[in-house]
């Protein structure tokens, strides 16, 4: 195929039917070029192109010091910018051994959940704006503004929110964190079906979703999809169960897994996920303990020479870091494995065979966040 | 038993009286003309605007927001401020397109749309021409804005363009079946094209409920239909602002685009006045059978708000379809037209003929 590829399109000899979906279309949420070949509506392949984003992040990070780093990581996925300050964080604790209290594993803990349930909101609401259902996106909105807004409260910020520290938090809980918490779970868990009545089990939307774009587990694992679009093929890949950090072995929940791995599948996942997320936080923000919100920290933070690794779960799969360190106050070389780059080249896998159309909610259902790919 | 409603007839008579002691046979023609050409412009572009208002409020209320609150009192003068930006846009010369057809295109769509309102009967004598095959007269001209979407797509000289051109020609084309057989249940059922004629036989009960289960049938795959054939969501699949960023009109800018725009408003409106006229007896007062009394309580409403309050109603059901629901595929569409909408609006049609030729209907 690749060969193929390369024939059509650098010669030009073909008379495939090409546009360019992106830089700038409404549906690639960001700027993803997706070069998709046409044949009538069907997709034949499509190649996406990134690279219209690039900052350097990496770069950028190899020329900071640690905790100057959490402020780059939030700028990758910004939806879920607490788990990626999460894993940096967690990547220099154990790098340095430091046991951090467990206030502070649980405050993590309830601000991972929060976030992968904004995270989620805002993914319903573009899917179902993808698929041409508006109201979702307003829904969708109106309920996770209350979760920034908890955020804002909190940490004052409310997209790009750097709690996070080596160590510990930034600083202490806001006094009304479990209360505000608590009402937004009872007033979601109300909300949440009516997403189901809106477009669940909407005729139009499961002739759109189900059988549309099938990954089987050996192309989630041979393609490294991971998250909620991996476990929607069956891909047990669930970080929180299989290597929890954090207060995750503290909690009982369940890995959402399903088995038919269309966009319908992944659709569920992550609406049962959200379900997953509050009962976590329901189970932690009443007890969390009192012990400090951070550990005893030197003024600079210098790693020991070495190599090391830490993976979390974010809202879309895996992300985790790597950090070869000389010894000095700065990582010597820093490297990022981000979900979305393996979730967006599963694609042509996905949409290849199907209707333009198709595509859309193929693309939908990955939950692509476009910074994080190209970083 | 219709004595007091009023009769815009002898309106009308009077005009052309005056028109004829003051110009003759041929001036009071050509001046009724203008005359008609003037109120029917106006009335297209207020009735354009309040339907953009209209439809940005209703989506509002679905989506739990405000709309437009700002410009005028309850932002009534937010979309004559919109036309105003429209009318003051650059019109963007598209390169190695079509220049001639490109231009022409959003005419022909928007006379398509003028020439079907034309036969509309808004109330009691209030119509521009009552054509006896008026039924068939709007189902010809009202497609005729297929073609200009055509020529739009394809004189663009975008790909996305042209694949949603040629969506709309293969959507429009299948639903116009369906929306022709529904109506012809009710023409089989009042046994005439004329509209006016139509409307004078739902007198004693509008023909939603006059022709049993059939009529009902009829009537919903009408609205479905319809909604399909004016481009409207779920079956939005000409524009598919995710899919195609704007499908046919994605190079349109400025007035250009507006023209379209109003297009698509006014053949909502042209649909659900003809759903109203056809269904729902049109400027007809809400008449039982032979309650005399009853019947002439109600013919004190004016016709007139009969027939908006039932276009209306019809305007919303569209209006709601589009806010609540996804947009279908392309072969998910034709699927449901060809597989399912013709079928049974042709099963429909025999019983509705059976029915009349028994004379079961009221």
């Amino acid at each position: 195929m690749s060969e193929e590829i390369i024939k059509d399109v650098i010669i030009g000899e073909s008379e495939d039917y090409i546009i360019n979906m992106g830089p700038q279309h409404p549906s690639t949420h960001g700027v993803l070029r997706l070069e998709v070949c046409l044949q009538g509506e069907t997709v034949k392949y499509l190649i996406p192109h990134v690279g219209y984003i690039h900052r350097g992040i990496e770069k950028m990070c190899e020329a900071n010091t640690y905790p100057q780093i959490i402020h780059l990581t939030d700028r990758m996925d910004y939806l879920s910018a607490h788990m990626n300050n999460e894993a940096v964080c967690l990547c220099v604790e154990n790098a340095l051994q430091i046991e951090v209290p467990e206030k502070v594993k649980y405050v993590r803990t309830i601000l991972s959940e929060l976030n992968r349930l904004a995270s989620h909101q805002l993914w319903w609401s573009a899917f179902g704006m993808d698929l041409g259902a508006l109201t979702t996106f307003f829904y969708g909105l109106r309920d996770r503004e209350l979760i920034l807004d908890i955020f804002e409260e909190s940490f004052g910020s409310r997209l790009l929110h750097s709690f996070n520290t080596p160590g510990g938090l930034m600083h202490d809980i806001h006094p009304n964190f479990q209360t505000r918490v608590k009402e937004f779970i009872t007033y979601f868990r109300q909300k949440l079906p009516e997403y189901d009545q809106l477009l669940t089990g909407n005729v139009i939307f499961e002739q759109r979703a189900k059988g549309v774009g099938v990954m089987s587990k050996e192309t989630a694992i041979a393609y490294g999809v991971t998250g909620p679009s991996g476990r929607g093929s069956a891909f047990s890949c669930d970080l929180r169960k299989h290597a929890p950090y954090s207060a995750y072995d503290k909690v009982q929940f369940n890995e959402i897994l399903y088995t038919e791995g269309d966009t319908f599948a992944r659709y569920k996942v992550r609406m049962d996920e959200m379900w997953e997320s509050m009962n976590i936080i329901e189970q932690l923000v009443d007890n969390i303990p009192d012990d400090g919100f951070s550990a005893k920290m030197k003024p600079i933070i210098k790693l020991p020479a070495g190599e090391y690794f830490q993976r979390v779960e974010t809202a879309r799969g895996e992300f985790a870091v790597f950090i070869v360190s000389d010894g000095d106050k700065k990582p010597y070389r820093i490297k990022f494995r981000s979900p979305n780059f393996s979730n967006l080249f599963v694609m042509n896998e996905l949409a290849k065979g199907g209707k333009i159309a198709d595509l859309i909610a193929i693309s939908g259902s990955l939950d692509l966040v476009i910074p994080d790919i190209d970083r | 038993m219709q004595s007091t409603i009023y009769n815009f007839q002898d309106l009308t008579g009077s005009v052309d009286s005056t028109f004829l002691s003051w110009f003759g046979t041929t001036g009071a023609l050509i001046a009724e003309l203008v005359l008609v050409g003037i109120v029917f412009l106006a009335f297209y572009a207020l009735l354009g605007l309040f339907l953009v208002y209209l439809e940005r409020k209703v989506c509002a209320v679905i989506q739990n927001r405000y709309g437009p609150n700002r410009v005028g009192p309850l932002g009534l003068f937010q979309t004559v401020a919109d036309l105003i930006k429209l009318l003051m846009k650059e019109l963007i010369p598209i390169r190695r397109s079509d220049k001639f057809l490109f231009n022409l295109a959003p005419f022909i769509v928007i006379i398509a749309s003028f020439m079907a309102i034309a036969a509309t009967p808004f109330a009691r004598g209030l119509q521009a021409v009552d054509l006896n095959i008026g039924v068939f007269y709007v189902m010809a001209v009202s497609s005729l804005g297929v073609v200009g979407i055509l020529i739009a797509g394809w004189s663009s000289n975008s790909k996305y363009s042209l694949i949603g051109a040629m969506r709309s020609g293969a959507q429009i084309v299948s639903y116009e079946l369906s929306v022709g057989l529904s109506l012809l249940a009710i023409v089989t059922f009042a046994g005439t094209m004329q509209l006016s004629g139509i409307v004078e036989s739902q007198a004693d009960g509008w023909w939603i409920f006059k022709g049993h289960i059939p009529a009902i049938i009829a009537f919903i795959i009408f609205l479905i239909a319809s909604t399909a054939e004016i481009n409207r969501g779920p079956f939005d699949l000409a524009e598919a602002e995710s899919e195609l960023t704007a499908g046919f009109h994605t190079e349109y800018s400025g007035i250009k685009f507006a023209f379209f725009f109003l297009a698509e408003y006014i053949n909502m409106f042209i649909v659900a006045a003809i759903g109203a006229t056809v269904f729902l007896g049109g400027w007809m007062p809400f008449h039982i059978g032979s309650w005399d009394a009853f019947n002439h309580v109600m013919d004190f409403i004016p016709s007139m708000v009969w027939f908006f309050l039932k276009a209306f109603f019809i305007i919303y059901i569209i209006m709601w379809f589009k806010w609540t629901f996804p947009r279908l595929r392309i072969d998910q569409l034709l699927t449901l037209e060809w597989k399912y909408l013709m079928p049974l609006s042709l099963i429909n049609i025999i019983i509705i003929a059976f029915i009349v030729l028994m004379g079961w209907h009221f």
